[in-house]
């Protein structure tokens, strides 16, 4: 790209196939959070058949047949797709494509990535990804209906799994040339005086999380192909030998293992956990630290602790599999290491918290969703042990218990974290602040709806309701008791898509409407706020900055102001 | 303003960009084939006992170790190639390069016989796991070798001309493929033993 071009770049050059780093970083922002909603839709839909499992579904219902009933197969098909568009869809491409792309090269004062194009192909790979995901839902055979965690046998024969892998491929790819990209960029264009422990946290968070993607993801790549020959070649490596389905033994080889599946697959999924919730965390740490107008508490620790979280991910991933029959030896190992990656991330939500004490707090949009994840993710968190240890995780396994454990990590943690970091870095990229009035309109019943949705699953797992159920669990007496939660959960999870709205309109409205700011209207210290808002294409900053500082220099005693930014030369 | 040490190396880290690029690249190449060699010892472990080597004895080793051999001069000739660069002769190049794409094609070739030889016995990928897990391996390592030899054919005719104008990034150009091209050669030294031989 020649940046000494003065005349403007044509549209499609500029904002379609572009390799600006920023661009770039939008086009991953505005596809995820379409993705989002699309996924949070399934959800809608299947909390009407959890809420009234009798009745046609309104509105909708046409398309699932005559009578307007949700089929069980329609149902399991929302189900894993809900899973598979929020995660690989959603979450992963907004934290790690949208906030990384954006964000990490102006933190570290670098004109661009690395590699621009291999961010435009890791963009398009992603997209092609989502429209292959996407069109499945139109095919013959329908999408997917195994689960996001796509678990043999019953993946490899059910329909519709097929075009789930290809997906899966392109999306594969495109997480692979994008945290190739955030590691180079990181390793080497960072700016003069940018040494090691002066980078924020949330840089340390993207830099960890994209070797979880380089690392963990190819053993799923290699997963989806063993699982695409079942499919397309006949092989037997996840079908054991003499297989019956529906009442006749399959015409395989056999000799293979669904274990081998889940082995690989969670070798990716659980360090996937961590790549979910890590750039959230690098988000909350920036709104902290700039909302409390203090130094973030033990810097040195989150780092250490984070690069030691990323170590562990990798050697946790059985214990979503304690109750295949692998042993109490291997068991036992799995657990002991999970209560040990439980240690990090104790440290870090105890480092942002302790970062409050004694802090005058700006209370704006930024900081209430930061607020509101320490307490959301402890939740997640605390909730998960239980799920950690062999013994208790018998009984807890694939009911609702499970469900509201991640998802209080997923959905009021990380989204939550994400929806933090858009409204603090709006003015960058837009040069204008979002509506506060409609952002607290949008964080307050957002965080009771969140709560209205997932704390009562918690009373359903602990009383044995399982997670898979069309119906909610409406035949099974044993949860008779608390199947009226179904109702309440599901008019919390409407309400909360309502609450959605203010954000939406927020983010069109602000566009036009919202106050106008300089280059740095929080008064932050980090490198992004000393670029123009927005920053200047391809180039970001008028000059390569120079640091001098650490990453959170607020209200040293004796200064004028309650912030220094990176780049002030220190004196004498 | 023009991204830094695309060309020259970091004085820092002693690398430049696509360097340490590639190798990140390669570690998550060695994630994805201990992926399916992972599989392999699964599989073999499950099987019954002696199994997977009573099925591999169908395998053809004296064509498997020419293969093996080829694929080694393939990577003598890649360093060779790139050596030439260094010493600024750009014939020799042309013709270590030639070599190294025609040593490709002949594995290519040889793998194609080996392939059709086994479906003329009826051995399929749908057999047994043993030829289950041969078949992906080496089609894997194979398309490997394909997409190589698009980037060192794009090098060797096309994408030489960078030569004339950016001598210097046209030769990490050339070093950064064979980096990658040790490698699938590398993944094959891993395959031969473990599928032909054990």
């Amino acid at each position: 790209m020649d940046s000494h071009n003065h005349h403007e770049e044509p549209f499609y050059r500029k904002y379609i196939w572009s390799t600006d780093h920023k661009i770039i970083g939008l086009q991953y922002g505005i596809t995820s959070l379409i993705f989002l909603l699309i996924g949070f839709s399934l959800m809608m839909i299947m909390r009407w058949q959890l809420a009234y499992p009798e009745s046609a579904v309104p509105l909708v219902g046409s398309i699932f047949g005559e009578d307007g009933m949700l089929l069980p197969e329609i149902y399991n098909s929302l189900g894993a797709m809900h899973g598979t568009i929020m995660i690989f869809l959603g979450i992963v491409p907004l934290a790690v494509g949208a906030f990384g792309n954006y964000i990490v090269p102006l933190q570290i004062g670098a004109p661009d990535m690395a590699f621009p194009k291999i961010n435009a192909a890791s963009y398009w790979c992603y997209f092609v990804g989502g429209v292959v995901m996407m069109s499945s839902f139109f095919t013959a055979e329908g999408a997917a209906r195994s689960g996001w965690t796509s678990y043999p046998p019953l993946a490899d024969i059910e329909v519709g799994q097929t075009m789930w892998l290809i997906g899966m491929i392109f999306l594969i790819t495109s997480s692979l040339l994008g945290s190739i990209n955030f590691i180079t960029t990181i390793i080497q264009l960072r700016a003069p005086g940018l040494t090691w422990m002066r980078l924020p946290f949330f840089v340390w968070a993207q830099f960890v999380t994209s070797f979880l993607l380089v690392l963990a993801f190819p053993p799923l790549e290699a997963a989806a192909v063993l699982q695409l020959m079942d499919r397309v070649a006949g092989t037997s490596f996840f079908l054991p030998s003499g297989l019956v389905v529906s009442g006749e033994v399959l015409g395989v080889s056999g000799g293979g293992s669904p274990l081998l599946w889940q082995h690989l697959f969670w070798f990716l999924a659980h360090p996937e956990v961590y790549v979910l919730i890590l750039p959230a965390m690098g988000i909350i740490a920036e709104v902290i630290a700039n909302n409390t107008r203090k130094p973030l508490w033990g810097y040195n620790s989150l780092v250490f602790a984070v690069v030691f979280l990323g170590f562990m991910s990798f050697i946790v991933w059985a214990h979503h599999m304690f109750i295949t029959g692998m042993g109490t030896a291997m068991s036992a190992f799995f657990q002991t290491t999970t209560m040990i990656i439980s240690i990090p991330s104790i440290i870090i939500l105890s480092a942002f918290f302790i970062s409050l004490w004694g802090a005058s707090i700006r209370f704006n949009t930024p900081m209430l969703f930061a607020l509101a994840f320490l307490p959301m993710f402890g939740i997640g968190g605390l909730t998960g042990l239980p799920l950690g240890f062999a013994a208790a995780d018998i009984y807890l396994h694939d009911t609702y218990y499970v469900i509201g454990h991640f998802h209080y990590v997923v959905a009021p943690g990380t989204i939550f974290g994400l929806f933090a970091g858009i409204y603090y870095w709006y003015p960058k990229i837009t040069g204008r602040k979002m509506s506060e009035l409609l952002g607290k309109l949008h964080f307050w019943p957002s965080l009771i709806f969140m709560n209205g949705v997932f704390m009562p699953m918690f009373i359903q797992g602990l009383a044995g309701v399982s997670r898979r159920l069309w119906d909610g669990g409406l035949e099974y007496a044993h949860a008779s008791g608390v199947l009226h939660w179904n109702e309440f959960m599901s008019i919390s999870a409407w309400l909360l898509g309502l609450a959605q709205l203010p954000f939406i309109f927020n983010i069109f409205y602000s566009l036009k409407r919202g106050e106008k700011v300089d280059k740095n209207p929080w008064g932050a210290t980090t490198l992004e706020w000393t670029a123009p808002s927005p920053p200047l294409p391809h180039v970001n900053f008028e000059k390569i900055p120079e640091v001098h500082r650490v990453a959170y220099e607020y209200s040293v005693p004796g200064r004028k102001r309650d912030f220094t930014p990176q780049t002030e030369p220190k004196k004498g | 303003m023009d991204i830094p040490y695309t060309v020259e190396e970091r004085p820092d880290t002693g690398l430049f960009n696509a360097k340490l690029g590639v190798w990140l690249f390669l570690a998550s190449e060695v994630m994805l084939f201990g992926g399916l060699f992972s599989a392999y010892i699964f599989l073999r472990y499950g099987a019954p006992v002696g199994a997977f080597h009573e099925w591999g004895q169908e395998l053809n080793i004296p064509l498997a170790t020419l293969n093996t051999l080829i694929l080694i001069s393939s990577s003598v000739t890649m360093v060779m190639s790139w050596a030439s660069l260094k010493l600024n002769d750009f014939k020799k190049y042309k013709l270590y390069m030639g070599l190294t794409l025609l040593c490709a094609l002949g594995f290519l070739i040889i793998k194609y016989i080996e392939y059709t030889a086994k479906f003329d016995h009826h051995i399929y990928p749908s057999t047994n796991t043993f030829y289950a897990i041969y078949f992906t391996l080496t089609g894997l390592h194979g398309l490997h070798i394909i997409g190589g030899m698009i980037v060192l054919f794009y090098f060797w005719i096309p994408g030489s001309k960078m030569w004339d104008s950016k001598p210097e990034q046209f030769t990490n150009r050339i070093e950064i493929a064979g980096l990658y091209w040790h490698f699938v050669d590398l993944v094959w030294i891993f395959l031969f033993p473990v599928l032909y031989l054990l």
